[in-house]
């Protein structure tokens, strides 16, 4: 199939997705009557007077599809809505919290990648040897570590006995003055890299130590995940013929794992790229809640929690674009990896 | 007869595997003889609200009476760890039972039947696989309201969707079997072939995928009762415990780590219980499904 038309197709698609995905999380919000929903739009005991007139002025009561119709028109003008947890709109409150969740991923990606892929095919290119039962061990303690008990433990030990080590947050509050000020210029409000864009070391350090907890956090399910998935592919891989007929010819065996064996192996882990990304974005949701490190996950829990619909919604919206488009990007750098594979399924 | 006893001798040799049987058979143990473990109180009404001995908010450490210390709310950890087994058996069994119920019925309608229904419910699971389950959990649970039972019944609405995907995808293949095409060719039912000769094969790939699958699900029923969206307070729950604990992650200046046993037990329930079945599931896979054994 010819790529634009492929990519056409696929973001086509998105819009039933799209539309199912809002349809169903307007729908769990119904379980609440209008009155209940209307106090959400109430911040102080004399607004509860004014609960009939918000029920109005909203349409709470109005049926189903009139309340989802008016959400979806405004969203079609722009309008994703008002987000009541951070008292923004919501449509700013995705740009406010973007860059934190981006920064942990930016780092945290890596890192996954990076050490799942080398430890996972040292312990196949090992097998039963002692890396390859450490790895293993490893792999399936970090995969059955709960996240938020490891958050707690990393801060016992940080916050508590090496006390102001690694601090909680983004910044510390010398450093949030210094980046709001106006000699600091916000480009991404990514703040390591705003640091390097402003040549600010002092920023940049501090951001840095903030963002090794939650890294490790973040990193250590995913990192164990990948290490196995890594070692069993791996070791598929170093079963094939064309292993066999690369020693044969005398192929160093340096060059027969990283050439033959691991290339070929890396084709699974670029497939779960698309996992990957949904774990990280539920993995941020409890990282950033533990490490008060204020980001999208943050944003997406305290939504869920108060239930303010609108950022649920607009949330909702974002991530499925995210993921929809992350999987397409998986797909079409699939037949880069594979040239077996066409795009549309089939294998030539 | 002989292939319990193949099976058994498999799982015997691998040491992963004897320790996976060995944690899961421990946590079994101690779900059964809770109540003889760690007794009811008189007059204590729920057994599954732990017992607490006043309201002093400030953990305490271990001493003869609670052998695993209090915490906040003075609710004893031992009992609390004790009864949570009972309820993280009870989380990840229904949880798994309905998913695969769910994803059995549809995904086998899927494969089986394909054309305009196949399109309707794969497009169902995008909706579903298209969020991240643990918000969208998280969002149900805060709207029907916290409990026990919304935990399971959020897991099991973002869980389904990839066990009707599986069985479909098994589905898809079985279908073009020589046997179900006989069977096709005698004249059998559409129900028949299904249950008869499709499900029967589709079921051991999913029930590997469910034993590797539990420790996610009892991972995801302590995030929510960690997050506050869970059991109710006092509730025998490993997650919720963890919770409690997350006010005394840091002791006072002298003593930094002098609440380690609020914040540490709890957690190392939850991992061993975890890890007991990721290893069940491993040794499972290893034995069930011959292209990946023993690699």
């Amino acid at each position: 199939m010819e790529l634009r038309a492929y990519i056409a197709r696929r973001l086509l698609l998105l819009i039933p997705v799209l539309f199912g995905v809002t349809v169903f999380i307007f729908a769990i919000t119904m379980f609440f009557s209008p009155t209940e929903r209307a106090t959400l739009y109430v911040t102080s005991p004399q607004g509860m007077r004014d609960l009939p007139s918000i029920i109005e002025q909203y349409g709470l009561d109005r049926p189903f599809f009139v309340q989802y119709g008016t959400w979806l028109n405004q969203v079609f003008h722009g309008n994703l809505g008002w987000s009541n947890v951070v008292s923004m709109p919501v449509g700013r409150a995705i740009f406010h919290y973007l860059p934190a969740t981006l920064e942990l991923a930016i780092f945290a990606t890596p890192i996954i990648i990076l050490t799942g892929i080398f430890f996972g095919s040292r312990a196949a290119a090992h097998k039963d040897k002692p890396v390859d039962h450490a790895t293993r061990v490893v792999a399936i303690l970090g995969w059955s570590l709960p996240t938020f008990w490891l958050g707690l433990l990393l801060m016992m030990i940080f916050y508590g006995y090496f006390r102001g080590l690694l601090p909680p947050g983004r910044l510390s509050s010398a450093m949030e003055i210094m980046v709001t000020s106006g000699d600091f210029i916000r480009y991404t409000r990514i703040n390591t890299l705003d640091a390097i864009l402003n040549l600010n070391g002092p920023v940049l350090l501090d951001a840095l130590r903030h963002l090794i907890l939650p890294v490790i956090t973040i990193s250590t399910v995913n990192v164990a995940f990948i290490m196995r998935l890594m070692r069993s592919s791996m070791l598929e891989s170093l079963g094939k013929g064309y292993i066999l007929t690369a020693r044969a010819k005398g192929v160093q065996e340096k060059l027969v794992i990283s050439k033959h064996a691991r290339r070929n192996a890396l084709i699974p882990v670029i497939t779960v790229s698309g996992y990957l990304f949904a774990a990280l974005a539920g993995g941020a949701v409890i990282t950033e809640t533990i490490f008060s490190f204020k980001g999208m996950g943050w944003w997406a829990s305290q939504s869920a929690l108060r239930l303010d619909i609108s950022s649920v919604l607009g949330f909702a919206l974002f991530m499925a674009v995210m993921f929809v488009l992350v999987n397409l990007v998986v797909d079409i750098l699939y037949t880069r990896v594979d040239p077996r594979v066409r795009l549309g399924g089939g294998v030539q | 007869m002989s292939s319990w006893k193949l099976m058994l001798r498999q799982i015997v040799r691998n040491p992963l595997s004897l320790a996976g049987v060995i944690i899961i058979f421990i946590f079994i143990t101690l779900a059964i003889f809770a109540p003889l473990i760690a007794p009811v109180p008189e007059g204590h009404r729920d057994p599954y609200l732990i017992p607490h001995d006043g309201y002093s908010i400030t953990p305490q450490p271990p001493s003869e009476e609670h052998i695993f210390g209090t915490t906040q709310g003075q609710y004893d950890i031992f009992y609390g760890c004790i009864w949570g087994a009972r309820t993280a058996f009870r989380v990840a069994f229904l949880v798994m039972a309905i998913t695969i119920l769910i994803g059995l019925v549809l995904g086998s309608l899927s494969g089986y039947f394909g054309g305009k229904i196949d399109e309707v419910i794969m497009r169902i699971t995008d909706v579903f696989l298209a969020f991240p389950a643990l918000i969208l959990a998280m969002a149900i649970v805060a709207s029907i309201g916290p409990s026990i039972n919304t935990v399971i019944i959020a897991l099991c609405v973002v869980w389904w969707p990839s066990y009707a995907r599986l069985i479909r995808g098994d589905i898809l293949a079985l279908r073009e079997e020589d046997y179900v095409e006989a069977s096709r060719g005698l004249g059998a039912s559409s129900a028949r072939v299904i249950l008869r000769h499709v499900l029967p094969n589709a079921i051991y790939p999913t029930l590997i995928m469910a034993s590797l699958d539990i420790g996610a699900v009892v991972l995801s029923a302590a995030a929510l009762s960690f997050l506050g969206l869970g059991a109710p307070e006092g509730y025998a729950d490993w997650g919720q415990m963890t919770e409690f604990a997350r006010n005394w992650i840091v002791g006072p200046q002298n003593d930094p780590l002098k609440y380690w046993y609020a914040v540490i037990t709890p957690g190392v329930f939850i991992l061993f219980f975890v890890l007991g079945w990721n290893l069940l599931g491993d040794a499972f896979r290893d034995i069930f499904d011959p292209r990946l054994a023993r690699r």
